[in-house]
């Protein structure tokens, strides 16, 4: 059932890339409005899917990495919505669909099946420590997204050579915007996220800090977005400086979220590819 | 039967003197169309008059002499001796005539391509047709058409996306810098023309203020009240920067006004907030180093020219689509005026009816449940009879050329009476090969 829902799901995120993709290559509008549409449809497949793994598996099924895969798909994609909704984004569509699809197609082929839950998450915590943390990072995705767009658009600019890419594109002003926005509602669930699992940590392993890998890391990626913060607020970093730094935060959020569980063993090795 | 005629000139035919003596004011535009519409031969007709062209076109009835009866009309009404208004005037009819009023109105024959206006100008013209009732069937369908085909090409192919002239760029790039532009400020140093219409584009996309400054104060002063906006000292020009978002210069001065320095710390006074430089001054004003520094554009006059010619570039590639889109809506067209000819729609006409008639007979011997030849006969014979009675007054009416109505109207009421469809000429003509238009309006003489 909730396989199949997650096929239908990719299926939708696919229809939706192509639109987007068909919208950036040809500055057709109404590319991106229906591929707006297959998004919001996919989404909400989406939801009901993990809705039905939660009532089949007893627990909020974000634990192992099919099922991370497949939330972050679920994130991105709502947060990007909720974006589209107050800029004009579309164009990051052709980005983000093609990545949701991507995560819903690689979740759809890793073991799926519901295991017993390890003992130390079966907890209230969980799905406050992971739904803080995954929705947090599908918002630096977004700002990774804007910030990438943003140099390419702000070299087009300083070289004078305006090519497509700049027709496309949204403006710097708008773009630097999305970073600071996504800065501010980011950074706190990063930071709630981070305090939550520590108090969760202390319940489950008797200590609110231990040095774990995918702490340490999480806390270098909570400092690299907090010197961002400052820097925006107090001297006036923004434009260039603000979205090289916000490249590279995500850059220590992905290695957080998966680098850390390939490479790097710890308390928080869960979500191993063996599951 | 009818025929589509334009005649006119325009700004690659004709000097500026002769288009201004031929132009056609709106307030006398109703005479004028009288005037046009008024030899027998002529049943509609509609006149576009813009500053670059002028431009009359009309239905003319077949082997009726309409390009001269326009060229005499224009010759007569404007008082100008039709052996020197000849060099000047080009006419076309038929399909050209088709092809070239869907140009016109995609502002592909525009002096600026893809320029907005054209389109506008044409529907004006349409309306002071219909408003003083010089356009009948079938030029309203033929406008109608036109503005379609304008909408399609401004919508499929981007002909008119992107900026052409120094000023439209400004507005552009500004956007794309600044974003909004209804919290930014511009400030103005010196006076220039192309400056000032660059202000005056900015303005209109939405900028919120403008400051103007010039060597001599009063100049100053008399600038800012045009624009309703704020005079500064020029004396006092740093201090005032950091409240402009936009700046462009055009002074006489022989150096650099603002130094790469002076930028960056009115930028550390600013806090990054980004600033976007247009240097028209030759030589230039600001120096092109400070374009290095994060959050500061400097475009010079020279780079400015360069954008455009990328889009002119762009605009003629999209042309050549929005050509093809044009042959496509002309090849429609045709389609509908050969379906308005009397063969066809009589054709059509009889054809329906004899398939009605044929539904009725089988309906009735069925109903009768004797299907002997002889109740099949008595019944066929009824039916044909009754049908050739009813339809011999509007084919005879078909028929019947001037009557004081043009033979199109006819066509058209009869087609809409009867509610036959209107690709049916088309089908008509492939099953039985007949020739396209007999007695036909596209494509002749």
């Amino acid at each position: 059932m909730q396989i199949a829902l997650l096929k239908a799901t990719a299926l939708f995120y696919l229809v939706g890339a192509v639109l987007y993709l068909y919208f950036i290559f040809t500055l057709t509008e109404r590319g991106a409005r229906v591929g707006r549409m297959f998004l919001l449809i996919g989404v909400v497949l989406h939801g009901a899917g993990f809705v039905a793994r939660y009532f089949a598996a007893g627990y909020t099924p974000i634990t192992s990495l099919f099922e991370s895969l497949s939330f972050s798909a679920f994130a991105i994609v709502c947060v990007f919505l909720g974006f589209e909704l107050r800029y004009n984004l579309r164009v990051l569509g052709a980005f983000v669909a093609p990545l949701a699809f991507f995560f819903s197609l690689v979740a759809a082929f890793l073991p799926g099946e519901v295991r017993t839950l390890a003992p130390a998450l079966n907890s209230y915590w969980l799905p406050v420590h992971v739904i803080l943390l995954f929705f947090g990072n599908a918002v630096f995705a977004v700002a990774f997204g804007a910030a990438i767009m943003y140099l390419m658009m702000e070299k087009q600019l300083k070289r004078k050579k305006l090519g497509a890419i700049f027709k496309r594109l949204p403006s710097l002003d708008v773009l630097d915007e999305i970073n600071y926005r996504c800065l501010t509602i980011g950074f706190p669930l990063l930071t709630l996220g981070i305090i939550t699992g520590s108090i969760w940590a202390e319940y489950a392993w008797g200590s609110y800090w231990s040095w774990d890998p995918k702490e340490v890391w999480s806390l270098i990626t909570w400092f690299l977005y907090a010197a961002l913060l400052h820097g925006r607020l107090t001297v006036g970093w923004r434009g260039r400086k603000a979205a090289i730094l916000a490249i590279a935060g995500f850059c220590a959020v992905l290695f957080t979220f998966l680098g850390v569980n390939l490479l790097l063993p710890g308390l928080h090795t869960y979500t191993n590819l063996a599951g | 039967m009818g025929q589509i005629v334009i005649v006119g000139l325009n700004h690659r035919t004709a000097p500026v003197e002769v288009r201004e003596r031929l132009a056609f004011p709106a307030d006398t535009i109703g005479h004028a169309l009288r005037g046009v519409v008024e030899p027998r031969g002529i049943s509609e007709g509609v006149i576009l008059s813009t500053c670059n062209r002028v431009e009359v076109c009309v239905l003319a009835d077949e082997g009726f002499r309409g390009t001269e009866a326009v060229r005499e009309f224009l010759s007569s009404y404007h008082g100008m001796p039709a052996k020197e208004l000849s060099e000047y005037l080009y006419h076309q009819t038929g399909e050209e005539a088709v092809r070239h009023l869907f140009r016109v109105a995609s502002s592909l024959d525009s002096m600026v391509l893809g320029e907005p206006q054209i389109l506008g100008q044409v529907k004006d013209a349409y309306g002071y047709a219909a408003e003083f009732k010089t356009i009948g069937p079938v030029l309203d369908k033929f406008f109608t058409k036109a503005f379609s085909v304008a909408k399609r090409v401004r919508t499929e192919t981007r002909v008119a996306n992107s900026a052409v002239s120094v000023s439209y760029a400004a507005v552009e790039l500004a956007k794309k810098i600044l974003g909004d532009l209804s919290d930014k400020t511009v400030m103005l140093i010196g006076a220039g023309e192309m400056c000032e219409l660059a202000a005056r584009h900015l303005l209109s996309a939405g900028a919120k203020g403008i400051l103007v400054t010039n060597r001599t104060f009063e100049r100053a002063v008399r600038l800012a009240e045009e624009f309703d906006g704020t005079p500064v000292r020029f004396d006092e020009l740093s201090s005032h920067l950091k409240r402009a978002d936009i700046i462009l210069s055009s002074t006489g001065a022989p150096h650099f006004i603002l130094k790469r320095e002076d930028v960056e710390s009115v930028l550390r006074v600013r806090k990054n907030r980004p600033m976007f430089f247009i240097d028209m001054a030759v030589p230039r004003d600001i120096d092109p180093d400070a374009n290095e520094i994060d959050n500061v554009y400097v475009y010079d006059i020279d780079d400015l020219n360069n954008v455009i010619e990328t889009n002119l570039e762009e605009r003629q590639r999209e042309a050549a689509r929005a050509e093809e889109i044009v042959a496509a809506e002309v090849a429609a067209f045709r389609r509908w005026l050969e379906s308005q000819q009397v063969t066809p729609t009589i054709v059509s006409l009889r054809r329906k009816f004899e398939e009605i008639k044929a539904a009725e007979v089988a309906k009735a011997v069925s109903a009768l449940g004797a299907d002997d030849p002889k109740t099949r006969k008595v019944i066929e014979s009824l039916a044909s009879s009754i049908l050739n009675k009813v339809l011999h007054p509007p084919i005879a009416s078909l028929k019947r050329e001037s009557d004081g109505r043009s033979p199109m109207e006819t066509v058209a009421m009869v087609r809409e009476i009867f509610d036959l469809p209107e690709e049916e000429a088309e089908e008509e003509r492939e099953r039985t090969g007949d020739a396209p238009g007999q007695g036909g309006s596209v494509g002749s003489p």
